[in-house]
């Protein structure tokens, strides 16, 4: 046989051709990937924008605030994220928020029990919730925002029965910290708390480990990657950012419980979508469904699964939002739905699914959290707020289009 | 002189790459049924797109006239007004719609005010379904009719737009031999009564029974115009016309070393997904040996996708009976994953719409079906996964910046490499490539023979369906033929020449045994 041989000679050429790992400079650091660093840049932006409109901005009370306020969206949009990346779309979790909360509130508030019963219970009301629409989308065909449309009817108007029409409050206690909390003066320190800052450092080392040893094996691996100077650069940056950040909340109330929980859930959700397979599934039927079908992906469990994570995370934002309003109310989580899709699409993802990150939607849902926070406090009229950001959610996935055209061209 | 309705000159399509049509000259005569026959890509369809304005005056070269006028068509409404009408293979009815909408469907008939008027809609289908012989309410959906009434529909649409030139794509491709008797005398009928047709079809035995000239095509040039009646004319002389050329290819060399049989199929039936009752493959038969290339060859519309589908983890159609043998044992492949994990792996022949996810890169879609090869417990070893993409990188000689770049901008022949990549992950025994060489270049064609001969020579069964015969000829060690759903013929690679399976794909019904 020659031809193998033929084969075996272009292969040496090729890996003579093939280059050495080579090195990006800042530019193709930042259009390498053009939309990430752009909702970036644009976050960036905007709290440099407020911080010079309103001297509070920036204040160690002020963005414990943000972080607290916003929370519920933030755990949402990790939900939503895999949702709208596996193609779909979920609408009803502002009403799963209200419907978990309810549950947790009937047997916390009106019947004393535990805090953690009432916790637990949300949470398997949330499971269940997501079972349900995820049996309807996956096993029986019917489009998600039907489902969840359908669901947003259905589990408000359980909200409604099972809190019998009336707020349920305070529920007090341990419960009401799981969203009022902080850790803090476990290690002391005067006006300032270390305990906050010592894990904020833990967690830059990690981040720092972890980004070198990933430099390493794309070395390794013959990718390209940026220059040292710049990767420590970009390293130290962070750093600085974050140690900041957690030096502004060690001055103010120390660490609160549900940044813990966030960052708990974003790095989770984080492995779960790019190391797991079905991670990797949800991409691969968002991006192409028949393919993914005809390589044996299991697409009806894996849109199972998309939908009950979301029932469980809409529960546990519903344990928060109830929490930190230390009760339920028949209307709580109204368009948090809204907020939690606006996230993700300002945060990349595709509307035709098969595109996104969590790090994206946290990045998107904490440009509203910003803007939210910056136009109350200057004291903008709400009519006025909800125009801007429905002007940004627009810009942004303009933006977008508008990249992806270019790239096309 | 003869009158002349149409007559195409010289015409010369080119597409990036590729001379789709050169130098093509057809003429047809006023009063005719004029057949066009050719292989599939010998540039029947791209024809008749210049003729009907698909592809507007000026991207082609060339000129048509109809009349003896010339015309310089820019759109298919511009053809259209002057009475030629072509009716496309897919249909192009809209289901929802009743038979009367989508009759004057962008032609409404409209009363005052420019509102629909509803009454003459109706009337004026009814009238116009009376002439194809159509008996069916206006009003009923089109959905709710069969194929071989929508195909009648559609002539009806045609006869609306006071058709002089009527061109039918592969008009009975779809139908059962009822209905496409009823077509054929409408034809007839609609024929005597002044229109001319233009018919394409790969059944010979249809073209001998209604045309009365043919023109046959091959890679793009006309061949020759045969009459017919004329007494030189039988169905080999076409089917030479047909298939003709020289292996123009080359393809690598390989000693068969064929062995045990590994695949075995036997009275495969499947009907139609959505069409009760259509069957669209029949009991077909089979056997794959270990260390063997075996090719399905059939025409457009004989089932060869569908077979293989359907075969994969019945992906395709609803099973309706036959069964499946792997190294002798009986073997059951209800999913896709069943049929993976069984040895089995299908390359489908539209890489973009069932082959790969554009959007993300060639390491995710090398490992996609075979993603528990690279993973523990549900979690993904990230540089295993990197280094196996790597590796078949290597050794297909995928031509891409890194295993990271998306999958959608490379060439039609690496995106290929990537299909066989995946599947190739998989570890499979038995690979069946549909079509693996459309839409890519020579070059690239030889490496994919290449590396079918690599995978034979590791003792897996490999069985290729290919709409090119030659190419059938140049790598195959076995050909069964397949036509109308049903297997027509097996013939081994030193008996088989272009026109003996030329004859068996285009054999019908009641000779196909």
């Amino acid at each position: 046989m020659t031809t193998p041989s033929t084969l075996d000679a272009k292969d040496t050429v090729t890996q003579k051709e093939e280059p050495p790992a080579s090195t990006m400079n800042i530019r193709e650091l930042l259009t390498h990937n053009l939309r990430q660093s752009g909702i970036l840049v644009a976050f960036v932006a905007i709290v440099a924008l407020f911080s010079l409109l309103h001297p509070n901005f920036l204040s160690p009370g002020n963005i414990t605030n943000i972080v607290l306020q916003y929370s519920y969206i933030l755990i949402l949009a990790i939900g939503m994220i895999i949702v709208i990346i596996g193609g779909h779309i979920d609408l009803s979790v502002g009403s799963l928020v209200a419907l978990t909360g309810a549950t947790s509130a009937v047997l916390v508030v009106q019947n004393g029990m535990p805090w953690y019963v009432g916790a637990l219970a949300a949470l398997g009301v949330g499971i269940l919730a997501g079972m349900w629409q995820g049996f309807w989308v996956a096993y029986v065909g019917i489009p998600a925002f039907i489902v969840t449309l359908a669901g947003m009817l259905i589990f408000r108007g359980l909200t409604f029965l099972v809190l019998d029409n009336i707020s349920l409050s305070p529920f007090g206690g341990t419960y009401y910290e799981i969203a009022n909390g902080f850790q803090n003066g476990l290690f002391g320190g005067r006006g300032v708390d270390v305990f906050t800052l010592v894990i904020f450092a833990i967690g830059v080392a990690g981040y720092a480990v972890n980004s070198w040893r990933g430099r390493r094996a794309a070395i390794r691996y013959k990718q390209e990657v940026v220059g040292l100077p710049l990767f420590v650069l970009k390293i130290v940056l962070v750093a600085a950012v974050v140690m900041w950040f957690a030096y502004q909340l060690a001055t103010s109330r120390g660490l609160p419980n549900v940044l813990i929980l966030l960052a708990f859930l974003v790095l989770i959700y984080g492995l779960v979508t790019q190391r797991t397979v079905f991670g990797r599934n949800v991409y691969a039927i968002g991006g192409n469904l028949h393919a993914a079908q005809l390589s044996g992906v299991k697409v009806k469990k894996v849109n199972f699964l998309i939908f009950v994570n979301m029932g469980l995370l809409a529960a546990v934002a519903g344990i928060v939002y109830s929490s930190r309003m230390n009760g339920a109310q028949p209307g709580a989580g109204n368009m948090f739905e809204l907020d939690a899709i606006a996230a993700c699409f300002i945060g990349g993802a595709a509307v035709t699914g098969g595109v996104g990150r969590v790090t994206g939607a946290i990045i998107g849902g904490l440009i509203m959290a910003v803007m939210s926070n910056g136009m109350q406090l200057m004291g903008i009229d709400q009519s006025i707020q909800q125009v801007v950001k429905g002007m940004v959610l627009l810009l942004a996935v303009a933006f977008d289009v508008y990249n992806k055209r270019r790239a096309g061209n | 002189m003869t009158d002349s309705i149409l007559q195409m000159r010289d015409i010369t399509k080119t597409f990036p790459g590729v001379k789709a049509l050169q130098d093509v000259n057809l003429d047809v005569r006023r009063g005719e049924i004029h057949a066009i026959c050719g292989e599939n890509g010998a540039g029947k369809s791209t024809l008749m797109k210049v003729l009907s304005g698909v592809y507007s005056h000026g991207s082609y070269t060339g000129q048509i006239l109809l009349d003896g006028q010339e015309v310089r068509f820019s759109s298919i409404n511009d053809s259209e007004e002057q009475g030629v009408v072509i009716i496309h293979q897919e249909l192009a009815l809209v289901p929802h719609l009743s038979v009367a909408e989508n009759m004057f469907l962008g032609n409404e008939r409209r009363g005052r005010l420019g509102l629909i008027d509803w009454r003459q809609t109706n009337a004026d289908a009814a009238e116009l379904m009376a002439r194809v012989g159509l008996r069916e309410n206006p009003v009923t959906k089109i959905g709710h009719l069969g194929v071989g009434k929508q195909q009648l529909v559609e002539i009806a649409k045609a006869l609306s737009k006071d058709v002089r030139l009527l061109i039918l794509d592969e008009p009975t491709a779809a139908l059962n031999d009822t209905d496409s008797e009823h077509l054929l005398g409408l034809l007839r009928q609609l024929n005597a009564s002044g229109v001319t047709c233009i018919m394409i079809s790969h059944k010979l035995g249809e073209i001998a029974s209604i045309a009365d000239r043919t023109t046959i095509l091959r890679d793009g040039r006309t061949v020759e115009t045969l009459d017919m009646s004329g007494p030189d004319t039988t169905q080999d002389r076409i089917i030479r016309g047909m298939v003709g050329r020289d292996l123009e290819h080359r393809y690598p060399e390989r000693t068969p070393q064929v062995g045990e049989e590994l695949f075995r199929v036997e009275g495969w039936t499947v009907d139609h997904p959505s069409q009760t009752g259509r069957r669209v493959v029949e009991d077909a038969s089979f056997t794959v040996r270990a260390g063997e290339v075996v090719g399905i060859a059939g025409l457009m519309g004989a089932g060869r996708t569908e077979l293989a589908m359907s075969l994969f983890g019945r992906s395709w159609g609803h099973y309706v009976s036959g069964s499946t043998y792997l190294h002798g044992q009986q073997v059951r492949m209800r999913t896709v994953d069943e049929a993976i994990d069984a040895g089995l792996a299908y390359a489908t022949e539209d890489r973009k719409y069932y082959g790969l996810n554009l959007i993300d890169d060639v390491r995710h879609n090398t490992s996609a079906a075979a993603l528990d090869k690279v993973s523990r417990a549900g979690w993904v070893n990230g540089l295993e996964e990197l280094k196996v993409a790597n590796d078949f990188r290597r050794s297909l000689n995928t031509k891409t910046p890194s295993v990271l770049s998306p999958v959608g901008k490379l060439s039609g022949g690496n995106q290929q490499k990537v299909v066989l990549a995946k599947w190739l992950m998989t570890e499979p025994e038995v690979l069946i490539l549909d079509e693996p060489t459309r839409g890519i270049d020579v070059g690239a064609k030889f490496e994919i023979y290449t590396i079918i001969n690599r995978m034979v020579a590791e003792g897996k069964g490999v069985l290729v369906i290919s709409s090119e015969l030659p190419e059938l000829l140049g790598i195959c060690d076995r050909i069964y033929t397949l036509a109308s759903g049903r297997i027509t013929g097996e013939l081994p690679r030193a008996e088989a020449t272009q026109e003996r399976l030329m004859a068996l794909m285009t054999m019908e019904k009641e000779t196909a045994r």
